[in-house]
């Protein structure tokens, strides 16, 4: 199924979107090997590690961009789980800060909707990984909810 | 860019290196896609160009001085979708260092510098390493 596939069956049942199939559906994601975990109300995704996620061989580290684009994908998931919108929400900008480079470990990641507009939504996304009180990097986002705006 | 897993993963490559600049190149894949039916690259290969680039623009202003570098921060406006089917460049430009930092600005285009898909604003730290060994970061948390 593609992401407006499964969104829209959500919508049709009245029913939050399955986040594992969604993940799945989206190419980038899946190449990552993004998955997520939701326990009630509280979603968080993995970043399972795998070699060609390294930037840097010598640390070693995981890419800046690998963890850029996983906070991107969290904020996502976020998004969608939350708001139920009919497409993907797409960024219009994002912040990220590096605050320790990322392990050759798991890394995970869980976003915040900080402010809900008509079209567009403020998101804070961390990641972690052994120690949530030890972010590696954090995410400040804007997302657009409508295409045609 | 041999020897950088993830560059290799998303086949990324170096195009030009000058004094202070670099331009990258990641070619267009599917499998980068963040919508299968728009086939447009997800946000994160963009993240992964750009913050290539200006690693290497930092590496060429400093001429191999400096000891390691680390991506402070990096701001990214996403001006248009990425056409399918067409490599993605970046352009950018180391344009200010200081004795701890270097300040980064740039943009990722296809076929126009003018007309870009993203704007990128970036700080790093030099010499992050500070004379530690590689591996030292794998230290178990206090």
């Amino acid at each position: 199924m593609t992401p407006s596939a499964i969104l829209k069956a959500a919508a049709d049942a009245g029913t939050k979107p399955d986040l594992s199939a969604l993940l799945a559906s989206v190419p980038y994601a899946r190449h990552l090997g993004i998955s997520v975990d939701r326990k009630g109300t509280e979603i968080t995704t993995i970043l399972k590690f795998d070699r060609k996620l390294i930037g840097n061989v010598m640390l070693p580290a995981l890419h800046g961009g690998v963890v850029g684009g996983f906070l991107e994908v969290t904020a996502m998931v976020q998004l969608v789980f939350e708001i139920a919108p009919l497409t993907i929400p797409k960024p219009v900008d994002i912040n990220i800060d590096y605050l320790r480079s990322g392990r050759p470990v798991d890394t995970f990641g869980r976003a915040v909707i900080t402010k809900q507009g008509r079209r567009v939504v403020n998101v804070h996304a961390e990641a972690w990984q052994d120690d949530h009180g030890r972010p590696v990097a954090a995410l400040r986002g804007h997302f657009l909810l409508r295409s045609d705006s | 860019m041999i020897g950088v897993p993830h560059a290799e993963d998303i086949q990324m490559s170096v195009v030009e290196i000058g004094d202070g600049t670099a331009v990258t190149k990641v070619p267009y894949s599917d499998k980068l896609a963040g919508d299968p039916e728009t086939r447009v690259i997800h946000g994160g290969v963009i993240t992964s160009l750009l913050d290539n680039a200006c690693g290497v623009a930092v590496g060429s202003k400093l001429r191999g001085m400096g000891g390691g570098i680390a991506t402070l921060d990096l701001r990214i406006d996403y001006m248009k979708p990425a056409a399918p089917d067409q490599d993605i460049f970046a352009f950018v430009e180391c344009y200010r260092v200081t004795k701890s930092i270097a300040f980064v600005r740039g943009v990722a285009y296809q076929t126009d510098r003018s007309d870009p898909v993203a704007a990128v604003s970036a700080a790093f730290m030099l010499n992050s390493s500070e004379g530690r060994a590689p591996g030292a970061n794998l230290k178990a948390a206090p």
